[in-house]
């Protein structure tokens, strides 16, 4: 039986990494590397790392930081923030990294996404959807870290990015980020179902129950975290934890 | 010494980053010189079957290879598509494979009941022993690893099937038969069930 991957998603920016609430306010929760070998300890699924800053600051991924990531990480790990050439998602791959997420260079240069999967197999290609609603309850695109909003609806650039070639969709809700309300199980839904790709639930797990949510209701393949994974308490005192793979089984599996 | 064979397909380093984690020697080589020494291979592989086995042509290393492990019977593991080369053929291409396990490799195809499972096969999933091997030395406890493929090997020779493993139904996770070995998942990404895997090939 395949399991249903609990993935810590964690923001770099700078030499750091960050946790944000609604992509604003990022808080340092400390350093990436100490990060990597605490989750190998915890037998995490899978890593997700973003770099907020790259894309804004237009300066592309961080190179050495991704290395070295690589050489700590003995779990699967995919990468974005900053990547608009498929020279730079050779060298991500070649340096370790299993995927490679797009967000901003999938609006502006779809071909790249169709490139990279010709290249490196569509299971190595990654989209990122950051969605915020509306005043009026719709759904909207923003790229550039949340900054640009965009004229298409999720579920149409959903469909785009999978006949692109993209092997995996991240659903990401602004509004929930680090609120830790729960995932956004429409949206989900409402993607999940539109797409034969799999779907990675984000922004809003507070607690266990929430992934197995994302799973049964919003049909997401894979279930993404941040606060829930660096915080601790109702002080969100910095704490790098991880569930037990028994809690997680019993939860999900 | 482990030499992991470089022939131009998928992220060696990460390989080699967990050999040296778990403190075993190892080098990256395409050079025929070093192979034909090697006391263990590894033969990893992400992509397509056929540019796979055109690689290893191309750089003049199926003879090499079928000496060294036919002949000379040093310990080889096959990983992901590095497995899928050890059979004969594969529904993926046209290609001849090494031909050292006797099995060919199939695409997933699910309908009825299990039309709801995507392919690739991606993620973690467990694995169940269908005999014993020295590859799995002291790994009692329930079992998981990472996979990531489309494609999975059939067994022609029922008695060389190593690992099982449930997607839809039972396929074949891994290989062994002497010498020769093969892993359809990821050990170097598979944290301590990897490692664990790894440190008893190197202990072989």
């Amino acid at each position: 039986m395949l399991k249903t991957r609990v993935i810590p998603c964690l923001l770099l920016r700078g030499q750091g990494l960050v946790k944000t609430v609604k992509f604003k306010d990022p808080k340092y929760v400390g350093d990436p590397i100490n990060a990597v070998k605490i989750f190998n300890d915890k037998e995490v699924d899978e890593l997700i790392f973003m770099d907020i800053t790259a894309t804004i600051e237009k300066r592309g991924p961080n190179f050495k930081m991704i290395s070295e990531i690589a050489a700590e990480c003995f779990m699967p790990f995919g990468y974005g923030g900053g990547i608009s050439h498929i020279d730079e998602v050779r060298r991500i791959i070649n340096v370790g990294a299993e995927k490679v997420i797009l967000n901003t260079a999938a609006h502006l240069n779809p071909n790249l996404i169709e490139e990279a999967a010709a290249q490196f197999g569509s299971q190595s290609i990654v989209v990122a959807i950051d969605i915020k609603k509306s005043i009026f309850g719709k759904a909207e695109v923003f790229i550039e870290s949340g900054q640009k909003k965009v004229r298409i609806s999720p579920v149409d650039l959903a469909k785009r990015v999978e006949q692109l070639g993209a092997g995996e969709i991240i659903v990401n809700s602004i509004d929930r980020d680090g609120t830790g309300e729960g995932y956004d199980i429409d949206l989900l839904n409402k993607i999940s179902s539109s797409v034969h790709i799999p779907i990675v639930a984000s922004g809003g797990a507070g607690k266990l129950a929430d992934f197995r949510e994302a799973k049964t209701r919003g049909g997401a393949s894979a279930v993404a975290a941040g606060s829930m994974f660096v915080f601790h308490g109702k002080h969100r005192a910095v704490l790098i934890t991880y569930p037990e793979y028994a809690e997680l089984e019993a939860s999900l599996n | 010494m482990i030499t992991i064979i470089d022939y131009g397909l998928g992220n060696l380093g990460s390989i080699l980053n967990m050999l040296k984690k778990i403190g075993a020697k190892a080098q990256i080589s395409s050079s025929l010189q070093e192979i034909e020494r090697a006391e263990k291979l590894l033969l990893p592989g992400v992509g397509a079957f056929d540019n796979g086995m055109a690689q290893l042509r191309a750089r003049g290393m199926v003879e090499l290879l079928n000496w060294k492990a036919l002949e000379q019977k040093v310990p080889v593991l096959g990983i992901c598509l590095g497995m899928q080369l050890l059979g004969n053929r594969s529904e993926e291409g046209h290609e001849s494979g090494l031909g050292w396990i006797d099995g060919q490799s199939v695409r997933f195809s699910f309908d009825g009941a299990n039309s709801g499972l995507k392919v690739p096969h991606m993620g973690w999933n467990l694995v169940a022993n269908s005999k014993q091997s020295a590859l799995l030395k002291d790994m009692l406890e329930e079992l998981r690893f990472y996979f990531v493929h489309s494609y999975h090997f059939a067994c022609n020779q029922p008695q060389d099937e190593l690992l099982k493993t449930h997607y839809g139904f039972d396929f074949t996770s891994a290989i062994e038969k002497n010498n020769i070995m093969g892993v359809q998942f990821h050990p170097e990404k598979s944290h301590k069930f990897g490692m664990r895997l790894l440190s008893n090939f190197a202990n072989l």
